[in-house]
Formats: C-alpha cells, structure tokens, sequence
C-alpha cells in the first residue's frame, strides 16, 4: 500500500515526523498514514466492515420477523391496519430526500463548496427531525390506544378512531362504540361480510407491536446517532476543514446514512404494506 | 493493493476525490420517489397477500440496490468493498434459511402460556398453578 513519493520522502530515517511535504500540506493526514488515499482508504474500508455489522446486528431482527410472520401471518395482517400507511410514506420519502443531500453533500466537500455543504447538512438534518416527530406522533398514538408489546398489550377505544384504522375500514356503526345492541349489531353483520369490525384481535396480536417498536425502535436509535454525526460533520464543516484530499468523514457519515436509508427502504414495506 | 481497476472508467485516477454529477443524484432520487410511490399503489391493488409481498420486495430491492451502487457509490468503489458488503448478505441469507427451517419446531405458544398464568396469578388469590412440563 506504500505510495512510492511516500516512501521517498517519509522513508524509514525520518521517524514520524510532521516535517514531510505530504504531511505539511495536508493537516488531517494523522501521522501514521503516508498519503492522503492511504488514509481515505483505510477508512473507507473500516466504515464498510462497520456497515457489515450494522446488518448483521438488524438481521436478527428481520429473521424474528421472518419467523413470526411465517408462524402468524393473520397477526401481521390485522396489526398492520393499525400503521398510518400515509405517514409511513412520509417518513420514506424524507428520508429519501435526506440520502440525496448526504450524497450531494460528499459532492460538496470534495468540491470545497463549503456554503453548499452546509445547506446540504443543514437539509439532512431537518430531514432527520423531521422524521423523529412524525416517528414520535406515530408512537404516541400506539402508547395512549394500548397497541404496545407483550402484557402492555391493552387496546383501548382509541385503537378504533385512528385514522388509519378508520381509512382503511370506514367508520365503525353508529352506536357501536357506546355499546348499544343495534351497533353491535351492525358491527356483527359486518364481519360476517368480511370486515374487521370487532375488536378481537387474534391470538399473538401482541407480537407485531413487539416486532414494530423493536425494529423502527432501533432504527429510530440509529437516526438520532446519525443526527449526532451530522451535527459533528457540520461543526467540521463550518470550520471549512474539507477538501479534495480530506472528504473521508463526511464520506463514511453518508454511507451511514445510506444504510440506515436501506434499512428504512425495506421496513417500509413489510410493517406498513402488508396486504 | 492496486488501485488501478477502480477508476478505469476514469482519466483523472490519481486523484482521490471522484465527485458525483448532481443530475445523476438528482435523478436516482427521482426513481427512488417514483418507486415509493410505486409500491404503495401496488399494495393497493390487492394482489393478494403472497403476490403483493413479492411485488413489494422486488420494489425495495432495486430501490436498494439505486442507493447501494449509486448513492454509496458502490458501483465505482473498490470491489473489495462490494464484496465484503455483500458478503454480509450471504450470512443473513444463511442465518434466516437456517433458522426457517425448522420453524415448525418452536413452541409458540409458550409466551402467551406464561401470560396466562401469570394473569391468573394476579387475579386469583391462591398460588399460580405452574404449566406442567409434560
């Protein structure tokens, strides 16, 4: 991997010293790496080892899911019902928009086009809240209705008048609600036709929530530590450190993001989309 | 470690930094938005459940598959990093065929067992009966 000038210069008299031409005019090039792509590519490769980890680690979760699905599909069925499909396709979208600025703002950073760089983080990291609060609205909405994992598994009336429940199924009866006969009755019609209107959920219901919190759960963890990395990539940024032989940081903090994007890309589908 | 291969696709491979064209990111974001948009219609086509989840996968997957050469920049990186990222598919593809194959296996009942019996604790005032096991 040694590059031959570097050899030259650093050579094996000098030691580790600042005074080489390479060293002197690249100020983030550490001691220990001779050249500027020596030390891109070490890290390049070490956030892709990182990256490797960070799929095994959620593969675990998405074989639970295999498994439990496979077991229960009804469950997933009647639990999906209770995702708001229209927020979950905000969120995607968001951050969709946010893996664009990342990519555009590694683009900035080899460019040295500081003022774009910012914007871009500054994009990215709206984009992040932005996701946060709709996350946050979305679980609120579960914690007061009772649709939580394992024995807080305790669904209230709430669970009946969120909206996307209600989308999905039109409005319960009249008087269903309030326990009068004929609205129960009508509910009782209901489902005989087909329609979910009772609130039996089928045994293991409890299990898609567990499944739903654990997984955007730690997703949710990996966003907020990405934001922390943004900010820190601003911060960077700000102080105009980045340029054609020093991008490596913002690189590897967008192949983060990518991948908690990718990850993103697939919960989608399987929490919100099921038919 | 050769870094000729990489950047065959590229006059300038002695420089380090290969900026990406904002019209090719700004248009892989479009084909990301429209198979977004894409896979929530299909699921409301009602395909049936086995279909739909097919069509679904098949959507994240060249949705991810944008974002992995493309936006991680992938398809021109050194391939040593593709594999070692692909590689990692391989075991998760290995952990769950391996784990789905005995799936029948599990005693899925066991959870619900415990809350059961650990909701008659609570209402009964007597001591829980303990599941017999066998």
């Amino acid at each position: 991997m040694t590059d031959a000038t570097a050899e030259a210069v650093h050579g094996h008299s000098g030691g580790h010293g600042h005074q080489d031409p390479i060293h002197a005019a690249n100020p983030f090039l550490a001691h220990h790496f001779d050249t500027p792509r020596q030390q891109f590519e070490a890290g390049k490769f070490g956030i892709w080892l990182f990256l490797v980890t960070e799929i095994l680690f959620f593969s675990g979760l998405f074989c639970a899911y295999t498994i439990y699905r496979t077991l229960d599909p009804d469950v997933f069925e009647w639990g999906h019902y209770f995702l708001d499909t229209k927020l979950g396709a905000v969120n995607t979208s968001v951050l969709i928009l946010s893996s664009l600025t990342a990519a555009w703002a590694v683009r900035n950073a080899q460019l040295q086009q500081h003022r774009a760089l910012i914007i871009n983080i500054v994009i990215t990291l709206l984009c992040a809240s932005t996701f946060m609060v709709v996350k946050y609205t979305e679980y609120s909405h579960k914690f007061h209705a009772g649709l939580l994992p394992g024995k807080y598994f305790q669904p209230t009336e709430e669970a009946w008048e969120m909206p996307s429940y209600e989308k999905k199924n039109g409005p319960p009866p009249e008087g269903f609600l309030d326990g009068k006969p004929e609205g129960i009755e009508k509910a009782e019609k209901l489902i005989t036709r087909g329609h979910p209107y009772k609130f039996d959920p089928p045994p293991h219901a409890a299990r898609f929530f567990g499944i739903y919190f654990c997984m955007t759960g730690l997703h949710g963890i990996h966003v907020l530590v990405g934001m922390g990395i943004w900010i820190w990539m601003l911060v960077k940024g700000v102080k105009r450190q980045f340029g054609p032989n020093y991008f490596g940081p913002v690189d590897y903090a967008a192949l983060y993001w990518h991948l908690v994007d990718l990850i993103w890309i697939y919960l989608f589908p399987l929490l919100y989309l099921i038919d | 470690m050769a870094h000729d291969e990489k950047s065959a696709h590229d006059p300038h491979h002695d420089e380090l930094a290969h900026p990406m064209p904002v019209s090719m990111l700004i248009g892989v974001w479009a084909v990301l938005m429209f198979f977004t948009v894409l896979t929530v219609w299909a699921a409301q086509q009602g395909l049936g459940s086995q279909t739909s989840f097919i069509v679904a996968m098949i959507i994240a997957t060249i949705k991810a598959g944008l974002v992995m050469s493309i936006f991680m920049h992938l398809w021109w990186d050194k391939r040593m990093n593709l594999f070692t990222f692909l590689g990692s598919f391989l075991f998760v593809m290995l952990f769950i065929g391996m784990a789905l194959t005995d799936k029948s296996e599990y005693n899925h009942d066991i959870i619900s067992k415990m809350e059961s019996d650990s909701a008659q604790a609570q209402t009964s005032t007597g001591a829980p009966t303990m599941p017999s096991t066998k």
